[in-house]
């Protein structure tokens, strides 16, 4: 009786051994794709990346030279997109999360930005065009292009923003109010300063889409070949992704490591955003205490 | 002198737990008054009432009047924040606010705009020093409040509370998380404490308010069964069910 039940305790552990071992196979299969994708970009386009290349203007219609002007571009399109889609987006996390009250409107509101979050990409650049680009006369422009991301980034910004203040303990709101807090006070002094590395994730990965997006800026802001950096917001820029995609298709006779150079590029790009928001986010996190 | 006088209060919640029925009630001044019964009683929804935190919760009617120094706090033109200031209260599981220990005190103060130094520092240390609790963080009130001990914390609370020298300060089973050790600290500063303030306890337990209580409320079911002294509560209760309830058939 006893060794049979011995023997049960010890087939169990086998199966959760082997439970674990297939759930870690799995986990490492998630991530081998994306490692081979970087190898496989690394390998065919750092012996494009020069000094030059990414500090020299293209030439020779794009087959050779540099990618500077994408590059500023790119920078110049993401920050324009957080400018427009930051403060708007928290505010309206805010006022999603603290004052609105539970009703159709808001609920509405709600669903709105889920199906928002949901349209093709495509869709905002059309939309774009006819707002900002004609109906605005902003013409085709860094404005513009910012504008049209920002509308797309949006969506992500407020659910993830609404998400990481309603992860607050509703007990500190409670506490606050009751040493007299307003309620502005306690949105200020205590609610977002605990959501914020929460927040730091949706805006960057909002961004970073912004980033890596050609759609919404093919018909608002990017330039097929513009040798010269932009001089204001109404300036159209080239910009990487939509400069990529024009070497891979429109510019017959294009060296394949310039066209993995650009992703190259992009991808270490958006790999320093997330080094750096990181980085802000521990910080945030190491200071968080509940 | 009463401090609190409470006529005909009723309260609905939208979900029709804890509400509270026909409330006539005096709460005598610099007096430790307790408020006894089972769970789900309402005696945190009259707690809640009396600095307005149900504003907070679904409350779908109140009628009645609640006086304090003779002002009708029901008043919906009154200033809350005035009250809440005036009416402190201790929760029953100690909840630091992610701050600093020294931060945690100052809060209610730095909300009124106070910003020197000197004030906030001499406030921080006689609220720590009113809650006993001083002696034991006054070498790391920098550190995060949720580093000391649940009993710690718990005093801490009471220190927050008393920063903005309220009048009146009502604690909602304080030491139900607690320890004998910690719960034995609270009871002693709340008796020191009903010197200068005016002292409201939904205590822990029947033995509690023993201890403590100058008065006891007892409160079923949502209606004031019986308020009287604690001596007269404890060895002649007018009320079967109160006699019941301290006897400890049903609780």
């Amino acid at each position: 009786m006893q060794t049979a039940k011995k023997s049960n305790v010890l087939k169990q552990l086998r199966i959760e051994k082997l439970g674990f071992s297939v759930l870690t196979l799995l986990s490492i299969a998630t991530v081998i794709p994306i490692i081979a994708v970087v190898i496989y970009i690394i390998y065919l386009g750092a012996p494009a990346i020069s000094w030059e290349f990414v500090s020299a203007m293209p030439s020779d219609g794009m087959r050779a030279g540099g990618i500077w002007p994408a590059i500023v571009g790119t920078i110049y399109l993401t920050v324009g997109t957080a400018i427009f889609s930051v403060p708007l987006g928290i505010a309206a996390a805010i006022y999603l999360s603290e004052y609105a009250p539970v009703n159709r409107v808001t609920q509405a509101i709600r669903i709105a930005i889920i199906n928002l979050a949901g349209i093709p990409s495509v869709v905002y650049g059309l939309f774009g065009l006819g707002l900002f680009v004609i109906f605005l006369n902003f013409g085709t422009s860094i404005l513009s292009a910012s504008l049209t991301l920002s509308i797309m980034t949006l969506p992500v910004i407020i659910s993830t923003t609404e998400e990481a203040l309603r992860a607050v303990p509703q007990s500190f709101r409670v506490v606050s109010v009751s040493l007299g807090a307003t309620k502005w006070q306690t949105i200020w002094r205590l609610v977002l300063p605990q959501a914020i590395p929460g927040m730091l994730t949706g805006i960057v990965l909002g961004l970073e889409r912004a980033a890596g997006e050609t759609a919404p800026i093919l018909f608002t802001g990017a330039a097929f070949f513009l040798p010269r950096l932009p001089n204001s917001p109404l300036d159209a820029t080239m910009a990487l992704p939509y400069h990529l995609f024009v070497i891979s298709t429109q510019v017959p006779g294009m060296p394949i490591q310039i066209q993995y150079g650009t992703v190259l590029v992009l991808l270490v790009f958006v790999l320093i955003m997330n080094i750096i928001v990181t980085m802000i986010r521990s910080r945030a996190r190491a200071k968080r205490q509940w | 002198m009463d401090k609190i006088i409470v006529e005909n209060l009723s309260i609905t919640y939208s979900d029709g737990v804890e509400s509270l029925y026909d409330i006539n009630l005096r709460i005598p001044i610099h007096q430790i008054t307790a408020l006894i019964g089972p769970s789900g009683g309402g005696k945190s929804t009259f707690l809640r009432v009396l600095n307005r935190l149900n504003d907070l919760a679904d409350v779908t009617k109140t009628t009645g009047k609640v006086l304090i120094d003779g002002i009708d706090i029901l008043d919906p033109t009154l200033d809350v924040i005035a009250l809440r200031r005036k009416v402190g209260i201790v929760f029953s599981r100690p909840l630091p606010l992610p701050l600093s220990i020294y931060q945690n005190v100052s809060y209610g103060l730095e909300l009124m705009g106070e910003k020197r130094k000197s004030v906030l520092d001499e406030a921080v240390e006689r609220a720590l020093r009113l809650a006993e609790l001083w002696d034991e963080v006054k070498e790391r009130l920098h550190d995060p409040a949720n580093s000391i001990s649940g009993g710690q914390q718990q005093r801490l609370c009471l220190a927050r509370t008393l920063s903005l020298q309220p009048e009146i300060i009502m604690l909602d089973e304080p030491t139900s998380a607690l320890d004998p050790i910690s719960t034995a600290k609270i009871e002693t500063s709340l008796i020191e404490l009903k010197k200068d303030f005016t002292v409201i306890i939904a205590p822990h337990n029947t033995q509690q308010a023993g201890r403590i209580a100058d008065y006891v409320a007892f409160f079923l079911h949502g209606k004031l069964i019986e308020f009287s002294s604690a001596e007269e509560i404890f060895t002649r209760p007018k009320d079967n069910k109160t006699q019941d309830y301290i006897s400890g058939k049903f609780g």
